[in-house]
């Protein structure tokens, strides 16, 4: 007679169900449903999905094609370690190197146009987490992620470091600029 | 009394009836479920203090431990809760689910004892590799970031021995069965632990096959394991070992109902269906950890993160019904009819047991359930992604859902199992409540905080030493301040549980043993009552749980929309 022992009616799977549980189960399961096509019907009309575009690559390959488009698009260095301040022509290819403990380089972004973003780890897993937005994506070493991202605000951006990767985790901040 | 003491040493063990509760407990399974729970308290005490060095530092305003000594408090606090505090007590739960509640002896003791070993030297390998400070990786270790080869064995050496522990479970149901105990079908309870052991399997496998190659790899046999495959499996044993902990918990809330108003379940058809689909569906979750993964497709993403289609949301959402609702059906049968909540205000809320199991019902819905499918959209957890929110998730699922479960339950086994009075009756009252308000406030200004972006794992949120320093907003730092202010709170609540449990074990008064026999006595089978035939699908017989679940329902669906709003206003992403 209770769920510590065993069904008092040995064929428990034909007792009938109680309304409050069959309304619930039908309630729930549409609620489930509108859930499931709701991350569907983003794909076609939302505005945010994160492509899954993915290239296996290696630190020196990625290296040497962000490398390029420093050496081209470098408009100004800031602070005292002289970080590359690039600026890219829209709709370009642009490459973002996650590294213990920095991100580089500081991009300049134009407002409403798209970019194809290019994201690495040099070495271990590291978090790009764009602040004040709020966009967060995992960067995996190993991993080229093109990620196409078109800014809808200008200002001055952070890029924050949010998987831990050793001691010095807390420095790990980038900046980038939209104008 | 020669005559009976001969034929104790002939059947090797024997069965004693506890007056309390008129369960049955075999001696080796009443010692192992003894040693497996107060292993369990132990690293719940280890992790709860722990959890002092967290929060304290994580508060801005005292940011108390230096960086390398808070990433290894860290590490430790996440492994010594997540992995050896609930699982130590789910061996101890699944024993008593096969032996005590079906009646039998445990089958295989001296493996039993085997597989405690393995999971002790196991845990207190891990433990001793990562104080030494050489393997402050965090729970996940992700490669290539590498800690010593004894983390990853003493993890695999705990692994072996809790899934030694689940074939000990299965072949007590065997003996059980066989030795013809009960009639029929296990009792619901038991099969909601069948349901958290099959996914114990599972889990424990997924969990060998990513950690021995990466143990092989921190001594140097094999070159390399490719991260993006290590963060895939790890998440299959990860995810996968806090679903051991949702089936578990609930087939706890199934019990309690049961032991506190004799609540028989509304239908046991639903109520299994919904753990069935548990077995189907529950696993696909590890996708919710690789939502912002490269590498990933789309499709895979959705299908998986969503449970197949959500059907493992569903059968929370039954279970989130049909646990109040036995509940409230067993109290209007007492004849408490009035109104919608009359059952509910009627309820003991005095009994620990029962107050635990009900806070613990509400947070894991209200804050866990819901918490956790916004952040399991597949876009949605762009927002979200590796801030302080997904912390403040699944405290709300783990800690006031599994611990708080666990811990009212540990209150009805003081005097059944452990036969001792509890010390402070007055203290365990309050507990729950302590305890479990202080968490839903703390994993409440942790999602707000995570929400405003803040990282988790992180040391230093002002960034020092940073060229390029980031100013979170005000609001960021009030809410870091409130967690630790209710993180503090919380562990109060935990440190009165450990005082309370520790003290009854050692200074509590002792009780009656009950009846000790050479054999066990079997279920009596239950005949089909009246009752149990006057309700079906002509009543609507838990009217309040209804409304209570609709209430949640509406909670649901305007959280959910107001992520979409918020993520409809970030930047394009294509």
């Amino acid at each position: 007679m209770s769920a510590i022992l065993p069904p008092a009616e040995r064929l428990w799977w034909k007792h009938p169900l109680d309304r409050v549980e069959a309304v619930w189960i039908a309630i729930a399961f549409a609620w489930c449903m509108v859930m499931f096509l709701m991350m569907v019907f983003w794909h076609v009309y939302g505005k945010q999905n994160l492509s899954t575009e993915t290239y296996k690559t290696t630190p020196d390959k990625f290296a040497a094609k962000a490398q390029a488009m420093v050496d081209k698009y470098t408009v100004r260095t800031e602070t005292d370690e002289k970080i590359p301040v690039v600026h890219p022509p829209v709709g370009s290819d642009i490459y973002l190197t996650a590294r213990l403990w920095a991100w580089r380089p500081i991009l300049e972004l134009e407002k409403d146009k798209t970019y194809k973003l290019h994201l690495t780890s040099m070495d271990y897993n590291h978090g790009f987490s764009l602040q004040p937005t709020n966009i967060n994506i995992q960067v995996v070493p190993g991993y080229e992620h093109v990620v196409k991202i078109t800014p809808n605000q200008s200002g001055q951006f952070s890029i924050v470091c949010n998987e831990y990767c050793g001691i010095n985790h807390h420095t790990m901040v980038g900046r980038l600029y939209v104008k | 009394m020669a005559a009976t003491s001969a034929a104790l040493s002939a059947s090797a063990t024997t069965y004693r009836t506890c007056p309390r509760s008129g369960l049955q407990f075999e001696r080796n399974a009443e010692l192992l479920m003894k040693f497996n729970a107060v292993t369990a308290v132990v690293a719940l005490l280890v992790g709860g203090i722990l959890a002092i060095g967290v929060v304290l530092t994580r508060w801005p305003a005292v940011h108390w431990l230096a960086a390398d000594t808070f990433y290894t408090v860290l590490t430790a606090h996440g492994i010594n809760m997540l992995i050896f505090w609930m699982i130590f007590f789910e061996v101890a739960v699944l024993y008593f689910c096969s032996s005590t509640l079906l009646r039998c002896r445990i089958a295989t003791p001296r493996i039993a004892w085997l597989a405690y070993a393995l999971m002790l030297i196991g845990a207190v390998m891990n433990n001793i590799d990562v104080f030494r400070g050489n393997s402050s990786v965090m729970m996940t270790s992700y490669v290539p970031m590498m800690a010593t080869p004894w983390f990853y064995l003493g993890l695999i050496l705990f692994a072996v021995g809790a899934l030694i522990a689940c074939f000990v479970f299965f072949g007590t149901l065997v003996v059980a069965k066989r030795d013809k105990t009960y009639q029929g079908s296990v009792p619901l309870v038991t099969f909601g632990a069948i349901v958290a052991a099959i996914i114990a399997v599972f889990t424990i496998v997924s969990g060998a096959i990513i950690l021995i190659p990466t143990f092989f790899l921190s001594v140097g046999l094999i070159k390399e394991v490719d991260p993006l495959i290590y963060r895939t499996i790890w998440w299959a044993f990860g995810h996968s070992s806090q679903q051991i902990n949702v089936a578990a918990h609930i087939s706890i809330w199934y019990m309690v109902a049961a032991v506190v108003f004799g609540a028989k379940p509304m239908s046991e058809r639903v109520s299994r269906g919904a753990f069935l689909l548990y077995i189907f569906f529950l696993q696909l979750a590890s996708a919710h950890h690789l939502l912002a993964d490269p590498g990933v497709s789309t499709e895979w993403k959705v299908v998986n993160t969503s449970y197949f289609m959500y059907f493992a949301v569903l059968a929370s959402m039954i279970h989130g019904l049909t646990v109040p609702g036995a509940m409230e059906v067993a109290q209007r049968a007492k004849g408490y009819n009035k109104g919608l909540f009359e059952w509910l205000r009627k309820a003991p809320w005095g009994n620990p047991t029962f107050s635990g199991v009900f806070i613990s019902i509400i947070g894991f819905g209200f804050l866990g359930g819901i918490s956790g499918v916004m952040m399991g959209t597949e876009q949605l957890n762009l927002l979200i992604h590796n801030t302080i929110y997904v912390p403040g998730h699944f405290h709300a699922t783990v800690v006031i859902g599994t611990t708080l479960s666990f811990m009212a339950l540990t209150y009805f086994l003081i005097p059944v199992l452990f036969k001792r009075e509890t010390i402070a009756p007055g203290l365990a009252k309050i507990q729950p409540y302590l305890f479990g308000f202080s968490m839903y406030f703390f994993c409440l200004v942790m999602m707000g905080a995570g929400t405003l972006g803040v990282s988790r794992r992180h040391w230093d949120m002002a960034f020092s030493g940073a060229a390029l320093a980031y100013e979170w907003p005000g609001a960021a730092y009030l809410m870091m301040g409130l967690v630790g202010i209710g993180g503090i709170a919380a562990i109060t609540g935990g440190a009165l549980f450990i005082y309370i449990t520790v003290g009854s074990l050692l200074w509590g008064k002792k009780l009656d043993q009950g009846v000790v026999s050479p054999r066990f006595t079997p279920i009596p089978p239950t005949a089909p009552t009246a009752a149990a035939q006057t309700y079906g699908s002509a009543g609507f017989t838990a009217p309040g749980t209804f409304v209570l679940a609709m209430v949640f329902l509406v909670a649901f669906v305007l959280y959910y929309f107001i992520n979409w709003k918020y993520l409809a206003q970030l930047w394009g992403l294509s």
